[in-house]
């Protein structure tokens, strides 16, 4: 779990940059294949929404979801071995860099298909109030799931039935290429407001602030009051996906990336006197021994690789038949 | 002895399991009043937060569904219609299908979804009338097919008690069906097949309300052709032990589907038992609806593409020489 101290919030940001600038050099080197969607730039959102959550407060993550996921507390070690396709990963190598995500801390899965994730998150919501129990859960997604018609068809039963659903937009302005003003009618605000949900936009580039916010909406659906939405304005520093690196692609401007860059969350967090060069530190030793682990990890056996498709051990039949 | 009804069968299982299991709970369209008959009663009893009546949202509350499984419920989704199952395939097939293999079985979803009413219901026309078994069984989620109405009721019980997502087609065909009862329901294996009707000549895989055909079929050239009527119950995973004993027995098939051909259920079958290597003495046929058929409104024109008792006694006949 990440702590609301403002050391604890500086180093959740400190761990997912560095973990995804590692993530980058292994996408690089060839160590991780498929390539990843670097969260460089949006870290405040993570760290500032898990600052705000209980350890068995669940949520719901995207394709860019490494930052949620050990926002959440999951070991950096297992989640690079993941992404590196190793046994030891967390998923054991099945889910890689989209689906990398630790059950036991109440990730419930990292979605791959946008907007998909917030009717799973309403369905354990709605659990929780089946079970008597007062967890919150969190769906993030992004701007371009506005416009999916099952993350609104979640915020209306979610709405209707007063479920303890967070939806947080992490709204950083593009839907991979598409910018939000060429692709979202009215906003995201106000979509909120049509089911009747509370919702306010917040500085994601200010982990105190989206802290605050979450912290407000989580105890409002607690309470029992429902559900809220937070439209956090972030954005990323990297490409959509590592694969533009080698696709030039011309569709943010030099400035624009400079001028969020100057409003770095990192550089915006002060952790406390002399706490900066120390948590950074650490976190680099951390990343080293993650590589280490990730890298000498076993490759899964292919024999396997229908393991875990069936719950009741089916093994379907093989494709040459033997 | 007592007549239980097909759909009578359904609700029994349903309000069995969720008596039995606090964790059952049921999601749908007009389920608090019953209307597609698998639920009449239920939220009386159960109540509006077990038995819950949903908005016309089928992809929200069908990932609803899977939410509620992954925190610990065992849902059961009823969809009214078996063409909104093309709606929902994102959310069966690529979310609760695919999350324990995704997360290295980490979790599991156990998810039921019932169709009461699939396939042809006479004058519902081309969205309301596909039979989309084939689809689910090639994407590898569990997929039901029973005919009778004690096969309805164990497999629906066995179907909520699976720790997988389990689609159940309750065929719209079978659903008037009403069965002497003479011993306790129980629940029926996922995966096992029934022989309805033993044979020596020819092995009649029909499945769903074709099993009413293959009994009439063979039931007419009773003293001509001795036909065993062979139901797999269960479409994937299929009973294929059964099926080469039967082959083994008979040495013809046939397979009767209400799938289109290309990429069919009975293409399946058919293949498996080829390569298998079951000693055919002649070239097995299928029945089924055409390549891409989409079904029309017209009654003539509706029957016209669905498998019918006449091509299917041709196909016995002409496995035979």
């Amino acid at each position: 779990m990440t702590e609301s101290t403002p050391a604890g919030l500086y180093r959740g940001m400190r761990l997912i940059r560095a973990f995804e600038e590692t993530a980058l050099s292994l996408v690089r080197s060839g160590e991780i294949v498929g390539g990843i969607h670097p969260y460089i730039g949006q870290e405040a959102v993570a760290v500032g929404v898990c600052a705000a959550l209980r350890p068995d407060d669940q949520l719901t993550s995207t394709h860019r979801g490494h930052g949620h996921v050990l926002a959440k507390g999951a070991d950096p070690r297992r989640m690079l071995a993941e992404l590196a396709g190793r046994e030891s990963g967390l998923n054991r190598g099945r889910g890689g860099s989209m689906h990398a995500a630790d059950l036991s801390l109440g990730v419930l899965g990292a979605n791959g298909i946008v907007g998909a994730g917030a009717p799973i998150a309403a369905g354990a919501a709605w659990a929780a109030l089946r079970q008597g129990l007062d967890r919150v859960v969190v769906t993030f997604f992004g701007d371009g799931a506005l416009n999916q018609g099952v993350l609104l068809e979640a915020m209306n039963l979610a709405a209707l039935w007063r479920l303890p659903v967070l939806f947080v937009c992490e709204n950083n302005g593009y839907a991979t290429t598409l910018s939000v003003q060429a692709g979202v009618a009215g906003s995201a605000l106000a979509r909120a407001a049509a089911f009747g949900i509370p919702a306010e936009a917040v500085d994601g580039m200010d982990v105190e602030a989206v802290r605050l916010a979450t912290e407000r909406a989580v105890e409002r659906a607690r309470s029992g009051a429902g559900p809220s939405f937070l439209e956090c304005r972030t954005y990323r520093f990297e490409g959509h996906h590592t694969m533009e690196r080698r696709v030039r692609l011309n569709y943010r401007s030099a400035e624009e990336i400079d001028s969020w860059r100057r409003r770095d969350p990192l550089e915006r967090c002060d952790p406390g006197a002399g706490q900066r060069a120390v948590i950074d530190r650490e976190v680099g030793e951390l990343m080293a021994e993650a590589v280490e682990f990730a890298l000498n990890g076993a490759h899964p056996d292919p024999a396997g690789a229908l393991d875990h498709l069936y719950a009741d051990g089916l093994l379907p039949r093989a494709g040459v038949p033997t | 002895m007592t007549k239980l009804s097909y759909a009578k069968g359904l609700n029994r299982a349903l309000a069995d399991e969720l008596a039995r299991d606090p964790a059952v709970c049921v999601f749908g369209e007009d389920v608090g009043a019953g209307l597609a008959g698998l639920t009449p009663g239920l939220q009386a009893r159960f109540g509006a937060d077990r038995v819950v009546d949903t908005p016309l949202s089928e992809q929200a509350f069908t990932s609803l569904a899977l939410g509620a499984a992954l925190a610990g419920m065992r849902p059961v989704v009823e969809f009214q219609i078996p063409s909104l199952l093309f709606l929902v395939f994102e959310q069966i097939a690529n979310q609760a299908h695919k999350i324990s293999l995704m997360t290295g079985g980490q979790i599991t979803a156990p998810v039921t979804y019932v169709v009461p009413g699939s396939g042809s219901r006479d004058g519902w026309a081309g969205q309301h009338s596909d039979h989309p078994y084939s689809l689910f069984a090639h994407v590898g989620v569990k997929t039901l097919l029973p005919a009778t109405p004690a096969d309805a009721y164990g497999l629906l019980v066995s179907a909520i008690r699976d720790p997988d997502p389990v689609v159940l087609f309750a065929p719209a065909g079978a659903l008037a069906v009403r069965e002497d009862v003479t011993t306790e329901l129980v629940p029926v294996p996922i995966g096992s097949a029934r022989i309805h009707r033993p044979g020596e000549d020819v092995t009649v895989v029909a499945a769903g309300a074709l099993v009413y055909d293959a009994l009439a079929v063979a039931e007419e050239l009773a003293g001509q052709i001795s036909v065993e009527v062979f139901d797999p119950r269960t479409v994937y995973p299929f009973d294929w032990a059964a099926l080469s004993a039967s082959v083994a027995r008979t040495g013809r098939l046939v397979v009767a589907d209400d799938s289109n051909r290309m990429c069919g259920f009975g293409a399946e079958v058919i293949t498996g038992v080829v390569e298998r290597g079951a000693p055919l003495r002649t070239a097995p046929r299928r029945v089924t609806r055409p390549d891409g058929a989409v079904l029309p409104f017209a009654l003539g024109l509706d029957r016209a593409l669905q498998p019918s008792r006449d091509q299917l006694r041709d196909a016995v006949r002409a496995v035979m020489f």
